[in-house]
């Protein structure tokens, strides 16, 4: 049992969001993170959904089911190969003045930035995968964490391969089962 | 051409091919109901929508194609759930078609105004909100291609009045149906195909189960071919009764909870499953960790969500089970069986001793009996429509099926009210069709109102009562399993024969198994709708059953000292 990362292009319509999310607890999956936004392709959104505790077999059975909703254009499980995944996150955090030196090490270390500054606290931005993330949060925590916003995982598969409209690419939609010309 | 919204929902209509349509008008659909005068469609008016949901359900079911339901907004378009979750749970191709407030109040609690969509969204196939006059004609195209298509299912659109209203300039779109995310039509891979063969060849002891998609992808003839082919004995699912002859030596008959006990044994002594259509419900493989250990699987399915789901099977062909049937007949060789025929046959003599139909009557009137004599006296030709319980299982298994699309039931949900509706929506399919509702006293008082329906369109129906006094199945499982604590399932019912009068219809009432003729022969002379009311035996129970979720070959079976048995040996 493991996270694992979904990543699904979906037609850019009201509710879809709504459809997706109403399918994981229907069949009692969890989230652990949900992305949406925008891709190369006018009229076509992408989802990237991480999910707690699921077996491989899990991932099938949510793919399956994915692809029977109408909006859902094509799914793929990232997990199961090489990929860059993203996370952003703002953290402010109390600084007094006699501790910001300190502080700005360490966002050098972690090759974060400062995106704001006050006279007692200061806004880091960070990018990068979620452990390194969870780093400079724990590093962080003595100073005081005032506030934290972190986006939810984007990803994608390293290589040249990539997840596109299935009506480009229909031998990559179903395991078992090809598409009839 | 100048048209309303309202005039284009009748004009698509009319290009799908509806000619009748299930519904209670109200006012978010009311402009609606007012083009609606201008159009050959035949409204049926039904007492409850939920009857309407039914009726479409049932008429699609009988082969009418895509069942149509209407209601208007709030409660009118909450009283479809159940029809909608039934007919999605048995894959049955229905549009629902919704009032909704006007687009300006959506969001403002407006007078009955109800999210459906959101309602109806984890029980439909796919669901629409149309506000916009202008998308109403693809939306109405999509939905009818979707219910249709792949594995059919229920498709709502709930359309805003002000859309309903609003007149635009108009013509029917001829261009194709675009859905990118949507293809329901996979086919097996190749390599599937060849290792399916293989593993055909070389069982010895190979089983089809048979379940709803042989009806629903009309593959009744390559079944057969198949079966015989391979001398391959076939076990049906409650949904796939009517997809093989009953009266065919390779016939074994109903598998699962309440499924014959042989067909139970050679499920799991099989060392070859070929499903076709079926889904491997709880309810078909009892505990899953027992089911079927001695076997490898083939999965032909339409749907790839089912694959693997309950039972990891070693082989899937997915696509349409005709289409998979003709791809993969050419290649097979005729195969030898008997020895694997004989001993289920060894089996079934065995079980035969047990069976309720073969004593001797002892005077008093049983539901099994009930349903053998009317299986005899409709020549077994008759549409049978069931309701959810005891009388389910007996029709099941004493009415033998010849025919395809002649036994239509709630089988996914179990939803208790559901013949008498789906009867009424099967015979207008199906007019020529001798239709019987087959209910129990708790189901029939669920949606007995529409008996008014089928009064005021002159359908004629045939409803047989099996009338016990009980809720029958809780009551049996409170028996077995509950000590029998009888909570709740004690039910007095109103004079079933004066509720029939008062409808203007036949009442009949039957006590002794020597009426029984009588009775089905008045039913069927008689014009209009009938309805028998069958004083059963009160305390009776459905055997041999596999206990929820218990091993398949452990049946609890019908027992000695039942009462029957013990006048029969007097």
């Amino acid at each position: 049992m493991e996270k694992r990362t979904l990543v699904a292009l979906v037609e850019d319509k009201p509710g879809v969001l709504n459809r997706v999310a109403s399918l994981f607890r229907r069949r009692a999956f969890n989230i652990n993170s949900l992305t949406v936004g925008h891709t190369e392709q006018e009229g076509v959104s992408r989802m990237t959904i991480v999910t707690d505790n699921s077996s491989p077999n899990d991932a099938e059975r949510l793919t399956a089911n994915l692809y029977k909703l109408v909006n859902i254009v094509q799914v793929a499980d990232l997990s199961s190969q090489p990929m860059v995944s993203r996370d952003l996150a703002l953290i402010k955090v109390s600084t007094p003045a006699n501790q910001r030196s300190e502080i700005m090490q360490l966002v050098e270390v972690f090759r974060a930035r400062i995106v704001d500054v006050a006279n007692d606290s200061v806004i880091i931005e960070i990018t990068g995968a979620e452990d390194k993330i969870d780093g400079l949060v724990e590093v962080l925590r003595p100073y005081g964490i005032l506030e934290m916003v972190r986006t939810g995982v984007v990803a994608m598969a390293r290589g040249s391969s990539a997840v596109t409209d299935a009506s480009a690419n229909s031998n990559g939609r179903q395991p078992a089962a090809v598409l009839s010309a | 051409m100048q048209r309303t919204g309202a005039q284009i929902i009748w004009e698509c209509l009319l290009r799908e091919g509806v000619r009748t349509v299930f519904g209670y008008p109200g006012g978010a659909i009311l402009p609606t109901y007012d083009a609606l005068v201008d159009y050959p469609i035949h409204h049926v008016l039904t007492r409850h929508e939920q009857g309407a949901a039914h009726m479409a359900d049932g008429y699609a079911r009988a082969g009418g194609g895509v069942g149509v339901a209407m209601a208007t907004s709030g409660p009118g378009a909450t009283n479809l759930v159940t029809g909608i979750a039934t007919a999605l749970m048995d894959s049955s191709p229905i549009v629902c078609i919704t009032g909704q407030v006007a687009s300006k109040y959506i969001g403002y609690d407006a007078f009955q105004e109800t999210d459906i969509t959101g309602i109806t969204l984890p029980i439909t196939k796919h669901n629409y909100l149309v506000t916009d006059v202008h998308d109403l004609g693809r939306v109405l195209r999509e939905a009818f291609f979707i219910a249709r298509s792949g594995r059919p299912g229920p498709v709502l659109v709930d359309i805003a009045k002000d859309a309903q209203q609003a007149a635009i300039e108009w013509e029917y779109d001829e261009t194709p149906i675009r859905l990118p995310g949507y293809r329901p039509d996979l086919r097996p891979l190749t390599e599937d195909f060849e290792k399916a063969v293989e593993m055909i060849h070389t069982a010895k002891r190979p089983l089809i189960l048979a379940g709803h998609g042989v009806l629903m992808a009309g593959a009744m003839q390559e079944l057969l071919q198949f079966a015989e082919r391979t001398r391959t004995p076939v076990a049906m699912t409650l949904l796939g009764i009517g997809g093989f002859p009953a009266s065919h030596p390779l016939n074994l008959g109903m598998m699962g909870m309440h499924g014959e006990a042989w067909v139970n044994h050679a499920i799991q002594e099989a060392d070859l499953l070929l499903a076709m259509g079926m889904r491997f419900d709880d309810r078909v493989t009892g505990n899953l960790a027992t089911y079927a250990q001695n076997s490898r699987k083939i999965h032909f399915e339409i749907d790839p969500s089912e694959v693997n789901k309950n039972v990891k099977v070693d082989v899937a062909l997915i696509g349409d089970l005709r289409h998979s049937l003709q791809q993969i007949l050419p290649h097979l060789e005729a195969c030898d069986h008997s020895e694997w025929l004989e001993y289920i046959d060894e089996m079934r003599g065995d079980s035969a001793v047990r069976d309720i139909q073969n004593l001797p009557d002892n005077g008093r009137l049983y539901a099994a009996h009930v349903i053998n004599d009317l299986w005899r006296y409709t020549r077994g030709e008759a549409l049978v429509v069931t309701d959810v319980g005891q009388h389910q299982m007996w029709t099941a298994q004493y009415y033998r099926h010849d025919k395809p699309y002649s036994f239509i039931s709630s089988g996914g949900l179990g939803t208790m009210g559901f013949a008498l509706p789906a009867a009424i929506g099967a015979k207008i399919a199906r007019p020529e069709a001798e239709v019987w509702a087959v209910a129990g006293d708790g189901g029939f008082q669920m949606t007995q109102a529409e008996l008014s329906t089928a009064a005021q369109e002159g359908v004629k129906v045939n409803i047989a009562i099996i009338n016990n006094g009980f809720l029958g199945m809780v009551r049996q499982w409170q028996e077995f399993f509950y000590e029998r604590r009888y909570s709740a399932t004690p039910m007095r019912s109103p004079d079933f024969v004066k509720i029939a009068e008062a409808h203007g219809l036949t009442g009949l009432r039957v006590t002794q198994r020597s009426e029984v003729e009588r009775a089905v022969r008045q039913a069927q002379e008689t014009e209009g709708t009938v309805v028998i009311d069958f004083r059963v035996e009160q305390e009776d129970s459905v055997y041999p059953m596999v206990p929820a979720g218990g091993d398949l070959h452990n049946m609890i079976r019908r027992p000695k000292q039942n009462a029957l048995m013990e006048s029969a040996l007097d």
